[in-house]
């Protein structure tokens, strides 16, 4: 059989999942035995438009992006959205919070409507062309990558969590970040990271999404206990999770 | 030899970011020769507005993968000089440290990873991996130790979530720092084997100079006097080569500096200070304080010939490397000083008030400033920042209008490598810019 043929492409994002990849080290000589990276111009120089999984990057943000990602799809037997700017848009999708010329104007001033300065509605990958698998997080997991290229090169579904952080948070036998008087998304946000931040003494942020159902009542709870609002919560969602 | 040349390079390949080169050359008359940086911009000054003063680090570490750790501090500092909050020795220490394990990650990155394949001839690192298993391992060793430093002090490898305003959210324990030590000791030898393995292909970098200005941070902190952290990344004031004894600029005083202005052929804002282009970098830093350098650091220099007042930009990978083996001499260090005290976790109160504040850094890249403004709130009203990259983009244009005629006779093939090269030395992160590299040949 022959290896199955992978290209990687980045939109706008800060190119730190790529890094998450190399960040493998040894691993990666791995799994580069298993399959034939055709395209990824970070780390390589060549190119290819024949490739059986795409691997995208970024959120899509200009029209001629939108054009990119699909023909990128129709080439694509596979394609995985890597990192929460291509599963859920990520702090790219804080821009849709304002008026978008203003937006422009308040970065390039004078110079906002030159053509090349052009921008659109922040979009997940999904939100622009059908995703076959999303690997969360920002930056993702190193380790999750490899186990669900692993599955999909075994044909098994991978697992996507779909619990939220506070089941890991706990499992670490952290203290609650409610308890030093912050707002953590925890308990809304999908697992699957192992809960770094609240390990080292920060909030979650909920860069890898919520999770598919979240728990409203259970979240009023929290809230309620620590005399906060709904409103305090939705407050901080808005760094990964605006609409 | 044709006199026709024509080059479109469409996302320079082995760069952080997307870049173009465009050369058109018409009977042997250069007709166009351009530099373009076409990223998709992402409006990171606009998105902070409204946000609080202790979630900015958390967004604009987002500007950069690569130098995420650079941006989180570079902000943490801006809001901590608005918010005027102090912070204690041993934070500072601390995040020197996380720094110092960024600068190293980054260095043997771009060196090993992305630079080295065009001194062996290759399209990337891939088929180093047979032909030279034992660099390709050492040189991915040294990367996993500097990840796993930036893992202990940041909580994780990219994007660190261990800064907050006014302190750390998680000082390493004395067992920790005693670990890591051992580690960062074990990796000299490999540092030294890595410059060796680039120094048996350093013929291949190009025998280009041109004189330009070098911006960088000169240290001011009186704690670091005399230490190897005198030469710096993270504390002081701006100064250049131009500077001739005028003396230094304080941070906060950036724009004065950057001047920057909005090209066509870029999404990226360009930048000139006393002439029309000038470079930031680690052969910035070198230039404007290699006399400053960790004993191994300079050690490395010496063997590549790299001398103050250099100015072939290639050998910017060359002062990476002098750099990487100096940061680990200066992590040492740190660790022995905070060792003798020992350290003890911190507790962080800040009250939001109403000012603007400012911040400069040395990212791998380049010097890299943050400014924002708050209200009594502590809700963020404005905020400026200016990427090394960006900083760059006019001087690789104008190392590109000298560098075509010079190497035009060689041919299309030899030309567009030798300008895919230079791009690389600057070692650009134009995702942090904005994003992007593009060349084009016409015959």
């Amino acid at each position: 059989m022959s290896k199955p043929r992978v290209a990687i492409f980045d939109f706008a994002c800060c190119e730190g999942c790529q890094l998450q990849i190399v960040n493998l080290e040894e691993e990666i000589l791995d799994l580069i035995s298993v399959v034939d990276v055709v395209e990824w111009r970070e780390a390589m120089s060549e190119q290819s438009h024949d490739y059986d999984i795409a691997i995208i990057e970024g959120s899509i943000t200009r029209a001629e992006d939108e054009h990119r990602i699909q023909v990128i799809r129709s080439r694509a037997k596979i394609l995985i959205a890597l990192g929460a700017c291509a599963t859920i848009g990520g702090v790219n999708k804080m821009k849709n919070n304002f008026n978008l010329n203003e937006v422009k104007r308040c970065v390039y001033g004078k110079d906002a409507d030159m053509p090349h300065l052009a921008t659109t509605t922040t979009r997940a990958v999904h939100e622009v062309v059908p995703v076959d698998f999303k690997i969360h997080g920002c930056p993702i997991n190193g380790e999750e990558f490899s186990r669900i290229i692993r599955d999909l090169l075994l044909g098994k579904k991978p697992f996507v969590p779909d619990y939220p952080v506070c089941v890991e948070c706990k499992a670490k036998e952290n203290v609650c970040r409610y308890e030093y008087d912050e707002i953590c998304l925890g308990p809304i946000s999908r697992a699957g990271c192992g809960a770094p931040c609240p390990t080292a003494g920060f909030r979650c942020f909920g860069c890898r999404g919520m999770v598919d159902n979240p728990n409203v009542e259970a979240a009023q709870e929290v809230m309620t206990k620590y005399n906060l609002t709904v409103e305090d919560l939705k407050q901080k969602t808005v760094l990964f999770n605006s609409k | 030899m044709s006199k026709n040349i024509n080059i479109n390079v469409h996302h320079v390949t082995r760069i952080e970011g997307h870049g173009n080169i465009v050369v058109n050359i018409t009977d042997g008359k250069i007709e166009k020769c351009q530099w373009q940086v076409p990223e998709a911009p992402r409006f990171f000054e606009a998105m902070v507005r409204g946000r609080r003063y202790d979630d900015i680090q958390t967004i604009v570490s987002r500007i950069c993968g690569i130098c995420s750790i650079s941006h989180s501090l570079v902000a943490t500092r801006a809001v901590e000089d608005a918010l005027k909050l102090e912070v204690s020795e041993q934070t500072d220490l601390v995040r020197h440290l996380l720094h110092y394990s960024e600068q190293l990650q980054s260095h043997v990155l771009h060196v090993g990873y992305l630079v080295a394949p065009d001194l062996f001839g290759e399209k990337s690192v891939v088929p180093l991996v047979p032909k030279a298993t034992d660099a390709v391992k050492t040189i991915i060793k040294a990367h996993r130790v500097a990840n796993q430093m930036s893992a202990l002090l940041g909580g994780r490898i990219t994007h660190p979530v261990t800064l907050t305003p006014g302190g750390m959210t998680r000082i390493p324990s004395n067992e920790e720092l005693k670990t890591l030590k051992k580690e960062l000791e074990a990796i000299v030898p490999d540092l030294v084997t890595i410059c060796k393995v680039v120094l048996s292909v350093a013929a291949g970098l190009p025998d280009f100079t041109r004189d330009t200005e070098y911006v960088s941070l000169i240290q001011t902190h009186p704690r670091y006097k005399g230490t190897l952290t005198e030469y710096t990344f993270y504390h002081g004031d701006i100064i250049s080569n131009d500077c001739n004894g005028a003396g230094a600029v304080p941070t906060s005083k950036w724009e004065s500096v950057a001047n920057e202005y909005v090209s066509p052929q870029s999404t990226a804002k360009w930048t000139k200070w006393h002439r029309a282009s000038y470079a930031a970098g680690a052969l910035a830093r070198f230039n404007n304080q290699a006399e400053k350098l960790s004993p191994l650091g300079k050690q490395v220099a010496e063997m590549f010939g790299l001398k103050k007042g250099c100015c072939n930009p290639f050998m910017n990978s060359v002062a990476q490397l002098a750099e990487a083996a100096h940061v680990v001499e200066a992590s040492l260090e740190i660790i022995d000083k905070l060792l003798t005290k020992g350290t003890k976790p911190e507790k962080v109160k800040v009250a939001p008030r109403a000012g603007r504040g400012h911040a400069g850094i040395e990212a791998p890249r380049g010097i890299l400033f943050h400014s924002y403004e708050f209200d009594k709130n502590g809700q963020c009203v404005w905020g400026n920042c200016c990427i090394p990259t960006n900083q760059n983009h006019a001087n690789i244009q104008l190392d590109f209008e000298k560098l075509v005629p010079q190497y035009m006779h060689e041919g299309e093939d030899a030309l567009r490598q030798k300008m895919e090269m230079l791009v690389r030395s600057y070692d650009p992160c134009v995702s942090c810019s904005t994003h992007y590299l593009d060349i084009t040949f016409v015959r």
